[in-house]
């Protein structure tokens, strides 16, 4: 995955003087707080050296409370804040070095915005709307209008193109926000808190329909929330801001399994586990799985060797047949025989998307949960109804050394 | 009784007589090329108006007060012009009509570009702001004296006079209009990387137009006023009956003259208004704002409105 927008280095700070600007930045360099450097020089730190890296095609959610500085730091993206220092690298290019005409082809063909108030034109009606981006780019009248047809069936609203945007529902009118962002074909698409403004269902429905297009769509998103449960469903990686700065970034089950510090735990807490980690990120993978062919001792070995509890038995295609636990090797004298005769056959197969609460079912059998490939069937590693209830189980730091996360398992091999 | 408070007083009355004359006699061209403009226009409309068949103004009244606000104002815009040719007027009325006009499109041409200026530009609202409030606490007869001076007497720089008095709304209101403009939509032409006469022509005019139209009602009105009131430096019209009724005491006179201004007055501005609103249905933000403002600055001083 390639870098889409690099930034570095990047603050943003309000104040009513370029003197006073200065002796905030003075002082944060200090590593003042920001209260100490509002009541010292009345300039207040939206945004404080905040660096990230959006890969092409990922949904990147920045999440953070009110005041946490994620809505100017997603405008200095597109430079409608002008930022104080840093830099801004969208497909390499400085964004902060592009004269006015430069910005504005930027902003006509490459980065479109999605706002939390929809802010659609009321006097156009929702086609014209759909074309406003097409229109100041100076695109002629028929390209405008059927390019408007197709987006705004691609977000479900054909048959609105006449009515004008108070007719619409608060879930569609979003839609057409979506469908005016979406018209200029742009490859970065910046969504400022889109769907705070509506009720939780419809939330739900256009989250999924947002995940479904992307699915299509494959757009590089930049995507405000301040709802972790949101930036969770819809994040590749999410970085979660307080005070204008970043306190964290992750894929969200590293989030949640290891969170920062007790401003994260905040937000873990109230999250259902179940639906965050996947049989991939709480699988054991390395030596688990020994070779058909092997005899007990083999076995064995692994167990005494490595403290292994369990091992799968592989097919020459890498695919599982049956695992072995630590009593089934039984004593000295049986070691000669082939693993074949020793081992159960019974285990379900789970895919690694599997989220855990898709497999809480498994859990009920003794049989530990072999997790295969899509595709080829191999195996990849296996979970046991105990690492999932004991990653369930966890609430973030307090026993967050104890429960599997993607990272905690080379410890514990 | 008090005597003068000083012995010594400022001459300030002499300072302005000299400069006002210095002005006139030096400036001349400059006022000349103001007036010129305003006399074709003034000339042009009232030629077609009083050339116009009164059946034909009927007729074409009735069809735009029809279309704009419906057919009760239609059906009572020409009851109250036929009554006003019934009651011998037309003719003035026609004057009248022709100097609000030419007052109306010199304070569009003037007015709503100065208020677009203004509402995308604090610096210029700064100057212009002070010189609207001047404008507007000035009593209408102060403007008299000077258009006199600079202009002379007769029907154009009553019109010249008429402008003036009315310049203020429109340009207040259109600088409103601007700036009620919600910062998300201008925001969102900025993301779509608009440029400053895209987001003028696609979004801040459109939506900032109830509250020109808003404007333009309130100048109409003030022109009305003021028309009245220049007949006194000679403007012709509705104003010169009511003049002439009050010098000879002819309370018929001043009545049916009066009667006939207040008549005008209401078809305008119902028209008008009429025309704001039906703006106002495709743009429902701007409704109530402009409502309450209205009410705010104008609904004390101008009853006219709510008749």
């Amino acid at each position: 995955m390639s870098v889409k927008i690099e930034v570095s280095d990047l603050s943003k700070v309000f104040g009513r003087s370029a003197r006073s600007i200065d002796a905030a930045l003075a002082l944060q360099a200090e590593g003042q707080g920001k209260d100490e450097i509002l009541a010292r020089t009345g300039a207040v730190i939206a945004v404080s050296n905040v660096s990230l890296s959006v890969g092409e095609g990922e949904i990147y959610m920045v999440m953070g409370l009110s005041g946490s500085g994620k809505s100017t730091l997603i405008r200095c993206l597109n430079r409608l804040i002008e930022p104080t220092s840093g830099r801004v690298l969208v497909d390499g290019e400085d964004v902060f070095a592009k004269d006015a005409r430069e910005l504005r082809e930027m902003r006509r063909t490459r980065i479109s915005m999605v706002f939390q108030n929809f802010a659609l034109l009321p006097h156009k009606t929702v086609a014209e709307n759909v074309e406003f981006g097409l229109k100041v780019r100076g695109e002629a009248r028929e390209s405008r209008t059927s390019r408007a047809m197709e987006t705004l069936s691609l977000v479900g609203l054909d048959g609105w193109e006449n009515h004008y945007p108070e007719n619409l529902s608060g879930g569609m009118q979003q839609r057409l926000g979506l469908a005016r962002a979406l018209a200029n074909d742009p490859d970065i698409l910046l969504m400022d808190e889109p769907f705070s403004a509506l009720d939780p269902l419809i939330r739900a429905d256009m989250q999924n329909e947002l995940l479904e297009l992307q699915q299509r769509l494959r757009k590089t998103i930049v995507f405000i929330t301040h709802d972790f449960q949101e930036a969770i469903k819809l994040g590749d990686h999410i970085a979660i801001m307080k005070d204008g700065v970043i306190v964290q970034v992750g894929r969200p089950a590293e989030l949640v399994a290891r969170p920062a510090d007790d401003y994260v735990v905040n937000f873990t807490n109230d999250i259902d586990r179940g639906r965050v980690f996947t049989a991939g990120t709480v699988m054991r993978s390395e030596g688990q799985s020994i070779s058909e062919d092997s005899d007990c001792a083999t076995a064995s070995r692994a167990f005494n060797g490595l403290g292994l509890n369990c091992v799968f038995v592989l097919n020459g295609d890498g695919q599982p047949v049956g695992y072995l636990r630590e009593r089934d090797v039984g004593g000295t004298e049986d070691l000669g025989r082939p693993v074949a005769t020793a081992m159960a056959t019974e285990f379900p197969c789970v895919s690694p998307d599997h989220h855990l609460a898709d497999i809480y079912a498994y859990c009920d059998t003794d049989a530990p949960l072999a997790v295969v490939d899509d595709g080829n069937g191999r195996f990849l590693g296996y979970v046991s109804a105990q690492d999932i209830l004991l990653t369930l189980a966890a609430t973030g730091r307090e026993e967050g050394e104890e429960p599997a996360g993607p990272r905690e398992k080379e410890g514990r091999s | 009784m008090n005597g003068p408070v000083f012995d010594y007083v400022l001459p300030l009355e002499d300072w302005i007589q000299t400069g006002v004359e210095w002005f006139v006699t030096h400036w001349r061209p400059v006022f000349q090329a103001i007036r010129w403009p305003v006399a074709n226009t003034l000339d042009a409309m009232e030629a077609f108006l009083l050339d116009l068949p009164f059946i034909v103004f009927l007729a074409v009244l009735f069809l735009l007060a029809w279309r704009a606000a419906g057919w009760r104002v239609g059906l009572f815009s020409v009851a109250a012009m036929f009554f006003i040719g019934l009651i011998g007027l037309w003719d003035q009325s026609m004057t009248t009509l022709a100097m609000i006009f030419t007052a109306l499109v010199f304070n569009v041409l003037v007015g709503v570009p100065l208020g677009v200026l203004a509402g995308r530009s604090d610096r210029m609202w700064a100057v212009l702001r002070p010189i609207l409030d001047v404008m507007q606490t000035t009593p209408s007869f102060v403007y008299l004296v000077p258009v006199v001076m600079l202009f002379g007497v007769g029907t154009v720089p009553g019109v010249i006079a008429t402008i003036i008095f009315s310049l203020a709304p429109v340009i207040r209101m259109t600088n409103l209009g601007i700036r009620q403009v919600t910062p998300d939509v201008v925001e969102a032409g900025d993301a779509f990387g608009a440029t400053g006469w895209q987001m003028l022509r696609d979004i801040q005019f459109p939506l900032a137009l109830p509250t020109i139209m808003a404007g333009l009602n309130q100048t109409l009105l003030l022109g009305m006023v003021m028309g009245t009131i220049a007949s006194m430096i000679g403007a012709e019209g509705l104003g010169l009956t009511v003049l002439r009724g009050i010098g000879r005491l002819d309370v018929g006179l001043a009545a049916t003259g009066g009667l006939s201004i207040v008549l005008i007055a209401i078809v305008l501005d119902r028209i008008t208004q009429a025309m704001g609103q039906r703006r106002q249905n495709a743009a429902p933000q701007a409704t109530t704002f402009k409502e309450r403002l209205l009410r705010a600055i104008f609904g004390g001083a101008l009853r006219l409105q709510q008749t």
